[in-house]
């Protein structure tokens, strides 16, 4: 019986990271119609700006935490060890939300009156050219990620018969995850940004009309999706610490069939698919055929499609001719 | 190093260098005539997940023909090595030995570390009758293609009774559980072999689980072997996924020991593992502890030339080139099908990794060794002969 919470909680946790990732997805979608395929790699990009900063500047954020507090070195190692987390992902977020900006303003933004088709190929070349610039870049060997929380002791519950670990970098995954959808939720709900945003995703003509400034709220919408998934490559990064330039393409797809079974478009909806799809996984690996654990998101994306388009939470929109 | 995706460059636009080329090459066939080396081709993963195997085993290679050419190469004829890259994938070691062999016209390939990629190329060496050293593919299947393919090492089923007799009289284990890689020959492979010998030992199988490359969960899997409490792992997969499997299976709160074989050897696997790995063995090919004057030379020379200890891929690498310098040494002309023939007669060469006797399968015969993992160190702990 234990092993079954083991594998909710190994599920929620990897159900966590396509959540990050596929809320950036959804988001993109739900104001462009534009399924941006470059969203895993800008997540690759967040793993590796994560994974510099960490080489080159991680002593000196941990010192600087130490001498802020006044501990000593090791006294609140674990205090220091988030804070120095939180910092490296705030700094990946703003670069990717950079990263962001200008593969909006490049290569999407001139196309935006062409047809959907044309703009759907710019987004598979966008991912290929991050893809393939990153091995040049960042070369081709995946690359260990410094272990922030090495001291860090799991909780385990239970003993020898029911054991149940938790690590806490799971926990955090899981608590980003949900916060920041929370937070999206806020923006577009209840604030002017999200009011101009969801006006534009009915329709860019009329909203301009009205006076709502389309291009630049696109391109914030772009921003803060980048960002997002800028966060996820460096808890990815932290809890795998295994980075290459082709680690965003999988997860990538993965996020997006989970924003799709949730209902792409919905920012709830995005959390609950990959969580959904995070368990499957789980539960797929755990009991015997791990071997199919990548083919399952594509099975439930096909199933989706057939039974219920709009996804779970979706609502079904009619095409106006 | 991205000699790999320059293979594929040159056959793409090939048509449109083609004018260019042919003026290049009449320069280059023009000075050809002047140096008259031996051009030999080697094939690796310089980058990729198994980047350290192909760089470690290029640096083997380029010490011994560095040795050879100060010796005054073959009769006189200093010998050209040519690399490709093929950054860890079977279609790009296949596509990098067919040009090695219809354009630079090599007399022989050294290659490849990992057995599905050798299994991509074998064929191809084969069907051109040009003779190929496997400095370290471990699966049987490799040399089973013909008669022109060699290898230096030993192979999994000598490997997989190696740890099976590891696992059972040196740490008492009665139940084992298999993690295997399924995108991997070598893996599927070392798994079987490892479990035939176990069970005949007398020792249980409790659970068999796996895995695909290129994965970096793998909590669920471990889950489901934590459940069956098996007194050893054997985790036959290559040291990036190791790694990151070691770690997560402390993390579960799994204490049992980890057995590996030769796909672990690298300084990277500790980089990602860490700590995770204390209480973990593999079986390899040669140990930086063995005192024998050759090997102690070999390290003291390749310490020089490269400032680090040499690892297992980087001693065969150094063992396969030598093989083929002595085989190519004892023919007249030098052809591929004297070489062949000169290579299937190797016996009693004395290498690095062990004494080298080519049997009727083109493999060799020699023995292994277990080393433990301990604080980023790989310690001898015992010899096993075939």
């Amino acid at each position: 019986m234990s092993e079954f919470f083991q594998y909710v909680i190994n599920g929620l946790s990897q159900g966590g990271t396509y959540a990050l990732v596929a809320l950036g997805y959804t988001m993109v979608f739900g104001i462009l119609q534009l399924i941006n395929f470059a969203h895993g790699e800008v997540y690759m990009l967040g793993a590796f700006t994560g994974l510099y900063t960490l080489r080159f500047f991680g002593a000196r954020i941990v010192e600087f935490y130490n001498l802020a507090l006044s501990v000593g070195a090791d006294q609140a190692s674990t205090t220091v060890a988030i804070l120095t987390a939180i910092t490296v992902i705030v700094i990946s977020m703003i670069t990717c939300a950079t990263v962001g900006y200008f593969v909006e303003r490049l290569a999407y933004r001139p196309l935006r009156n062409s047809p959907r088709i044309n703009l759907l190929i710019t987004a598979v070349g966008v991912s290929l050219f991050f893809q393939y610039s990153g091995q040049l870049i960042f070369g081709s060997s995946p690359q260990p990620y410094p272990d922030l929380f090495e001291n860090l002791e799991s909780w385990t519950f239970g003993s020898d018969e029911n054991l149940l670990v938790i690590n806490p970098l799971q926990v955090f995954v899981f608590v980003t995850a949900i916060t920041l959808m929370l937070i999206l939720r806020h923006v577009i709900f209840n604030t002017r940004l999200g009011r101009a945003m969801r006006a534009v995703s009915f329709s860019h003509e009329l909203s301009s009309l009205m006076g709502i400034p389309t291009n630049r709220i696109i391109t914030a919408t772009f921003m803060i999706g980048s960002s997002l998934a800028g966060a996820a490559g460096v808890m990815v990064g932290m809890t795998y610490p295994k980075v290459e330039p082709l680690m965003g393409s999988l997860p990538g797809l993965k996020a997006f069939c989970a924003a799709v079974l949730g209902g792409i478009g919905n920012v709830t909806g995005a959390v609950l698919g990959s969580f959904i799809l995070g368990l499957a996984e789980a539960f797929l690996s755990g009991y015997g055929a791990p071997t199919y654990k990548d083919a399952l998101a594509f099975t439930i994306l096909i199933l989706i499609l057939l039974v219920k388009p709009s996804g779970l939470l979706g609502v079904h929109r009619t095409e106006k001719v | 190093m991205n000699l790999g995706t320059s293979v594929l460059k040159v056959t793409r636009v090939g048509i449109l260098k083609g004018r260019l080329l042919a003026a290049v090459s009449t320069l280059l066939i023009g000075s050809s005539v002047f140096a008259a080396t031996i051009k030999i081709g080697e094939v690796g993963s310089m980058t990729g997940s198994e980047a350290t195997f192909g760089i470690s085993t290029h640096e083997g290679i380029e010490l011994a023909i560095k040795e050879q050419n100060a010796k005054g190469g073959i009769k006189g004829q200093k010998i050209e090595l040519i690399s490709l890259d093929d950054q860890g994938k079977p279609e790009e070691a296949a596509i990098a030995t067919t040009k090695l062999i219809t354009q630079d016209k090599v007399v022989a390939i050294l290659g490849e570390v990992a057995s599905s990629r050798s299994l991509a190329m074998a064929p191809i060496a084969q069907k051109y009758k040009v003779p190929m050293i496997s400095p370290s593919s471990t699966n049987p299947k490799v040399t089973a293609v013909g008669d022109h393919i060699f290898r230096v090492c030993f192979i999994d089923p000598f490997q997989g009774a190696v740890m099976a007799k590891f696992a059972s009289e040196n740490l008492k284990a009665k139940k084992v559980a298999i993690f295997r890689d399924v995108k991997s020959d070598y893996s599927v492979g070392l798994s079987d072999f490892f479990k035939e010998a176990f069970l005949k030992a007398g020792g249980e199988v409790v659970v068999d689980q796996s895995y695909s490359s290129g994965e970096v969960d793998f909590n669920s899997q471990l889950t489901s072997i934590r459940a069956k409490k098996p007194d050893v792992i054997f985790l036959p997969g290559y040291y990036t996924e190791v790694g990151l499997i070691a770690k997560q299976a402390r993390k579960l709160g799994i204490k049992a020991a980890i057995l590996g074989g030769d796909g672990w050897d690298s300084e990277k696997l500790y980089e990602i593992g860490g700590k995770s790995l204390n209480n973990s063995y593999f079986s390899n090919h040669y140990s930086q502890d063995d005192q024998t004057p050759a090997v102690q030379s070999f390290i003291a020379t390749y310490k020089k030339a490269y400032n680090k200890i040499p690892d297992g891929l980087g001693a065969l690498g150094y063992d396969a080139a030598r093989v083929l310098f002595a085989a190519m040494e004892t023919t007249k002309t030098g052809s591929t099908a004297e070489v062949q023939g000169a290579l299937a007669k190797t016996k009693d060469f004395q290498g690095v990794t062990g004494k080298i006797t080519m049997d009727e399968m083109r493999n060799a015969t020699k023995s292994a060794v277990v080393l433990e993992v301990k604080d980023g160190k790989f310690l001898y702990k015992t010899t096993i002969n075939p």
